[in-house]
């Protein structure tokens, strides 16, 4: 078995569970096509959060090999039925990953700080009631509360605090999330971005986007030879921040 | 759950000032095989709270660890395959994880703890 990603017949199930969707897609896909950047990068612990079906977590651990490959990965969900899908789900596969039922990385900050050198994220990004997000069960898979960004914005600071100095980031999010926004965010705390997959429907746009601490410039060099740039890290990262509509905060008010 | 996970996970709740380590409650042990990589291991090693984990593996049933480990040991092939075993090969399935501070229970099922918090503790 030699599978680059997950297999949809092998994943497994759950009523309260997510099952992968074109956003698990997007991120797989993203990975992929940034996978020869990742062996490079000769990663040592890399982390899911918000595994749901393990789609995604199992999917990286096959790309980037596991047997003498010196990766390890662990993988969180606030919902334990998901942390037990993925748990099937892995072993379907035949590889594995360290599980935890807990928030975010809740238990994890304190130990793991500056050590994780992949983290990818699928959050839930859909604009909801306020109320809606934080529930039990499924929902908390999809709702994000105002524009989206609730659990997003509780996310990135810890992915801060947990990503080492060669630490990526990749992440999916809608346009309604304000992806510029988040860029800049970013910027502010030393990450440079850029846009890995877009995909659009008639509605909405889905990003997947990496982000990477920019004072490496070897990295920086790289991330430009992928993206088919040349021109100065800060002129692009000008750039990818234009190339985002600008939302009107309030056109997807709940 | 791994010895690695172990040593990488601290007693979250409100107001706990001494989190770390967790005791362990064993209730079953698998062993489970893992390609050996001594660049992973040597890797980890710095970032290993020591004590906690030599104190966690005996607890698990393995208690062939040095109790004092520094950088040199990392070229003993004997010493690598004994933080080899301890930190990867040894999962607790059943049990749980207790908080050093308040003895709130953790249960650890399948081999993933659930470190989800009730309402008044976070």
């Amino acid at each position: 078995m030699s599978f680059k990603m997950a297999q949809i017949s092998l994943v497994s199930r759950h009523r309260e569970v997510y099952e992968p969707c074109d956003d698990s897609f997007a991120l797989v896909d993203a990975l992929l096509a940034d996978r020869n950047n990742l062996l490079e990068h000769h990663p040592t612990l890399c982390m899911e959060v918000g595994c749901g079906s393990g789609y995604i977590i199992t999917s990286l651990a096959l790309m980037l090999g596991q047997k003498a490959a010196g990766v390890h990965y662990i993988a969180t969900d606030v919902n334990p039925h998901a942390v037990r899908v993925t748990n099937e789900t892995l072993e379907a596969h035949g590889v594995h990953a360290e599980l935890l039922a807990t928030d975010i990385a809740s238990g994890l900050e304190m130990r793991l700080a500056g050590l994780v050198d992949v983290m990818v994220v699928n959050p839930p990004y859909v604009p909801t009631p306020q109320d809606e997000v934080g529930r039990e069960g499924i929902a908390s898979a999809w709702a994000g509360g105002e524009n989206g960004r609730r659990v997003i914005d509780k996310i990135l600071p810890i992915a801060d605090n947990l990503l080492s100095d060669k630490g990526w980031l990749y992440m999916v999010m809608l346009t309604a999330n304000n992806p510029s926004e988040i860029c800049l965010q970013m910027r502010e705390k030393g990450y440079a971005a850029r846009i890995v997959i877009q995909r659009s429907t008639e509605e909405e746009s889905l990003h997947v986007i990496k982000f990477w601490r920019e004072f490496n410039t070897q990295s920086r060099s790289k991330e430009m030879m992928t993206a088919n740039k040349t021109v100065p890290a800060r002129v692009m990262q000008e750039s990818l921040v234009s190339q985002f509509p600008k939302s009107d905060i309030f056109s997807h008010g709940s | 759950m791994r010895l690695l996970t172990h040593n990488m996970l601290s007693s979250n709740i409100k107001g706990v000032a001494n989190g770390f380590p967790f005791r362990i409650d064993v209730e079953k042990v698998v062993e489970k095989k893992v390609d050996f990589n001594a660049g992973f291991l040597r890797n980890i090693f710095p970032k290993v709270e020591w004590k906690a984990f030599v104190d966690a593996a005996r607890t698990m049933g393995y208690p062939e660890l040095p109790e004092e480990a520094d950088s040199s040991l990392l070229d003993s092939d004997e010493f690598l395959t004994k933080f080899h075993h301890g930190l990867l090969e040894l999962h607790l399935e059943e049990g749980a994880l207790i908080c050093p501070e308040t003895g709130r229970r953790f249960p650890v099922n399948k081999g993933i703890p659930n470190m989800l918090l009730h309402e008044d503790e976070v």
